[in-house]
Parts: C-alpha cells; sequence; structure tokens
C-alpha cells in the first residue's frame, strides 16, 4: 500500500478528503504509481504530468522521506519507506506568495 | 417571470449572480472552484442549465467543467487539448519561430443548437471542438494550419483565440478572433479559415495594414444581422457590413478608441456598448472615471453613460470577455471589472448599479436570460 498525499486543490477535484492509499503492481516507481492514481482518479489527468509527453508539470515537486525526487528518473524505484506505506509519496506546488 | 443568471469567471474562482427579471435583489453564490483562474463560464442556448467552465492554474493546467443544473454542481470533463499533427511554430515576441504550446482555454462557445457541441479557443491560438459535451476535443486545424500562423504573435496577454461567434442563420459559418493575429472566418464549419482583417490598420506591426498580425481585442454581432460585426481591436473601434470581408473605423468622438469589450443591444442591432480605456500602457479609465459609451448609430457618434458609475479614483480595467447583454424587454448591459465588481445596468445603460463590488478579479461575465 502506498500513500499519495496531494495539494489541497487536486484533493477537492479528486473528491478526496485526505491522503490516498493504492495498491501499485509491479516495482513501485514514480511512473506506476501516477499511472494507478490516475486510473483510480481519471479527472487528475493532466494536472501533474503532461498528457501527452507524461513529464511533471513544471510547478509541481515530488518529495518523499525528506527529499527532492523530482529530478529522478520516472522509473527509478521509490524509496523503501514509500513503497511500504510508512511515508506518503507527495506531490506538492511550488511556492507562490507575495 | 424571466429570470437572469450572470456567470462570473475572475482570478480566483467562479460565481453565479441571480435575479428575477427586475434585476434588483441579487443572489450570490460562490467561488466555484474556489483559487483557480476560471477565463470562462457559458451557458448553452439548447438548454440553460448546460453550463461549461475553463478552469485552470499554473501548477496544475487546464480543465473543463461541465453543469448541468445551472451551476449549482459541476463534473470535470475532458481536458485533453491536442494540436493536430505537428504542431509547427509561431513568432515568439522577439521575432524567432516559437513552437505551439497549448497553455489555456480562453473562451468556452457552446453550439447555438446542439447541446453537446461546444467550441473552445485556447492559447496557443487554436480551436477546438467537443461533440459529446466536452469529454473529448479536436482541433479545427484549417484554421492554424491556414498558411498564416506561422507568422501569428502573441500579444502581451498571451497569443488567445478569445472570441467566437457562430453565425445564427448559417451555423457553418464561424467568426473568431485573435490576439495578436486578427479575425478569422469559416464558411463550411471550420475546415478552411480565410483572415478578415482588411481595413483594420495597426502602428505596432511593421506593415500597418498586413493580413494578418493586429491585436483584435473582441467582436460583436446582433444575431438579427450577422453580416454586420463590430470589434473593438487594440486601438480603434471598426465595424464590417459585410461578415469582415472589410471594415470602417467607427471610434467618432470616443475618448480614446482603446479598449477591449464590445457588446450590441439584444433589441437595437445599431445600439453598442464600449468601456474605453486610456491606452495600451496604461490599462485603466481616463481620469479615474469609469464611463461605458453608447452609440445608437452603430458608431461614430457616441455618448457617454456614468450614472452610478464611479467618477473619481477609478483605475480598473475591463478586459475582453467580462461584457454582456441579457435578452430581457428592457435590455441589461453587464461587465465586470479588474478589481472585482459587477457593474449592472437594467435600462440599456442609462443607470448603472454594482451587484457585486468585492470580487477576485473578473475574467468574464455571461448572462442567460431564463424563461
Amino acid at each position: 500500500m502506498i500513500r499519495v498525499m496531494l495539494p489541497q486543490h487536486l484533493r477537492t477535484l479528486a473528491g478526496v478528503p485526505g491522503d490516498v492509499e493504492l495498491e501499485v503492481k509491479g516495482p513501485a516507481t514514480q511512473r506506476s504509481v501516477l499511472d494507478a492514481l490516475e486510473a483510480r482518479y481519471p479527472m487528475l489527468c493532466g494536472t501533474i504530468r503532461d498528457h501527452v509527453t507524461q513529464q511533471r508539470r513544471p510547478f509541481l515537486r515530488f518529495f518523499a522521506c525528506a527529499e527532492d525526487l523530482s529530478h529522478e528518473p520516472p522509473d527509478a524505484p521509490l524509496p523503501e519507506a514509500v513503497t511500504s506505506g510508512v511515508e506518503p509519496f507527495i506531490v506538492i506546488g511550488a511556492i507562490a506568495g507575495g | 417571470m424571466s429570470s437572469v443568471r450572470v456567470l462570473v469567471g475572475t482570478r480566483k474562482g467562479a460565481f453565479v449572480l441571480e435575479s428575477d427579471g427586475k434585476r434588483e435583489r441579487w443572489n450570490v453564490s460562490g467561488p466555484h472552484f474556489a483559487g483557480w483562474e476560471m477565463y470562462h463560464v457559458k451557458g448553452s442556448p439548447v438548454d440553460p442549465n448546460r453550463v461549461y467552465a475553463s478552469q485552470s492554474s499554473g501548477w496544475f493546467g487546464q480543465l473543463i467543467q461541465r453543469s448541468n443544473d445551472g451551476g449549482k454542481t459541476w463534473e470535470p470533463v475532458g481536458n485533453k487539448f491536442v494540436y493536430d499533427g505537428v504542431p509547427g511554430t509561431h513568432q515568439w515576441y522577439d521575432g524567432t519561430p516559437h513552437p505551439w504550446e497549448f497553455k489555456r482555454v480562453w473562451h468556452l462557445e457552446p453550439s447555438l443548437s446542439d447541446l453537446d457541441t461546444v467550441y473552445a479557443g485556447v492559447e496557443d491560438a487554436a480551436l477546438f471542438r467537443s461533440t459529446d459535451g466536452g469529454q473529448n476535443w479536436q482541433e479545427l486545424s484549417g484554421l492554424r494550419g491556414h498558411g498564416s500562423g506561422p507568422h501569428w504573435q502573441p500579444g502581451a496577454g498571451g497569443m488567445c483565440l478569445h472570441t467566437i461567434i457562430v453565425d445564427p442563420s448559417h451555423p457553418d459559418r464561424i467568426f473568431i478572433a485573435i490576439s495578436a493575429a486578427g479575425a478569422f472566418r469559416t464558411n463550411d464549419a471550420g475546415q478552411t479559415w480565410q483572415p478578415i482583417n482588411r481595413g483594420l490598420r495597426s502602428q505596432q506591426i511593421p506593415d500597418p495594414t498586413a493580413e494578418v498580425g493586429h491585436c483584435v481585442h473582441r467582436i460583436a454581432m446582433h444575431k438579427s444581422r450577422p453580416n454586420v460585426l463590430y470589434m473593438q481591436k487594440h486601438w480603434d473601434v471598426m465595424r464590417s457590413n459585410d461578415a469582415g470581408d472589410s471594415w470602417q473605423e467607427v471610434s467618432g468622438n470616443l475618448p480614446t478608441d482603446f479598449g477591449f469589450v464590445i457588446d450590441v443591444h439584444a433589441h437595437e442591432p445599431e445600439t453598442i456598448y464600449v468601456v474605453p480605456i486610456k491606452s495600451d500602457s496604461e490599462h485603466f479609465p481616463l481620469d479615474g472615471k469609469l464611463r461605458v459609451y453608447r452609440s445608437r448609430t452603430g458608431g461614430n457618434e457616441w455618448e457617454e453613460l456614468t450614472k452610478g458609475l464611479p467618477q473619481r479614483d477609478c483605475y480598473v480595467n475591463v478586459l475582453r470577455n467580462a461584457m454582456a447583454i441579457d435578452s430581457l424587454d428592457s435590455c441589461g448591459v453587464y461587465f465586470g471589472t479588474t478589481g472585482g465588481q459587477v457593474y449592472m445596468s437594467a435600462d440599456a445603460g442609462d443607470n448603472w448599479a454594482p451587484i457585486v463590488r468585492d470580487l477576485p478579479s473578473v475574467l468574464s461575465v455571461e448572462v442567460q436570460t431564463l424563461p
């Protein structure tokens, strides 16, 4: 079981009150987790990664275990603490304010 | 008794303003999609309970929302806008080639006759159509492939297709406008297009009378006279009597002919409205006075309308999608400002009052006249 923490706007869009729990088939990677997330919540397609290129949207980041995984290859294995559900896979928006 | 529903898109959500036909007391609901940029919200003429909304964000991209109950509840539909074929390039601000990149939907135009057909005008400029209520979108690529596409260039607000008008008497004839490419027309439901910019003059481009490159801000038409078009260009208010084949300037006695909005009275095809803005470098009303100008002669002769509008210290803007007209017997005129006010006149512009004063910056205003 993998836990995914979404930013508030995407939780609202998907209609989930908190973290999303996903079963991921095969190795847990950014790609497989996002594939599973979009399969369960199709309204999130295009909001985290581009429909066509599958690239992460520029103002979003992927964090886990106090590390920034945003620039890791999409098929790189996620940390064991994430795959075991101890730590969440965090999708977070870049800071904006002023 | 008839009633009206005003659909307001803002930088931080959408709002629905409803009143009976007197238009004196208003119920305000929202924000819908709080925190998101709502570039446009528009209802279907086939069934006013069907409403489409363009929801976007710099973080999460584009979404399209659909309501079947007049904006009370919403469901996300398709948001996959993919250019047809190899996108190619247009000109960047510095004149160099720049790849076509989808950014957002500026305008949603529901079909006049089919509930599930809706057009989307997008940035970078292209026209898309859905025939299944917004679930799937296909580009009408004859527009971008018309031949002049590589020479189109963005205006300061981006290279946006912001105006879509479907001719009620010939549904295959559609007019669109792009900043800063100009106006275009199709007579065959979007397969082929021609630029309709003859008569426009723009000092901001190397050839002021070029076939394309004009920064058209808005076009308006009265449904009873689809060959007559009105245009607010970057500078200049223009009129065409031949469906865009040629244009004549009708700025007349306007104090400034820069502006964004233009619209037509519901029952008087020669009565039109603009909101003059000081200049392209100072996007606010002249002298701090918010004034709507009305022409009852299809242009050239304009009268200022000020009753109920702030006549001092007002420095808001009125953006291109932010004026609308209802079709009640006493025609209502509405516009929204970047300061968050939505003003309404229930007597064709003679008297104005704010419906709301403190919304986020208003991007678009549409009104539905309900039975």
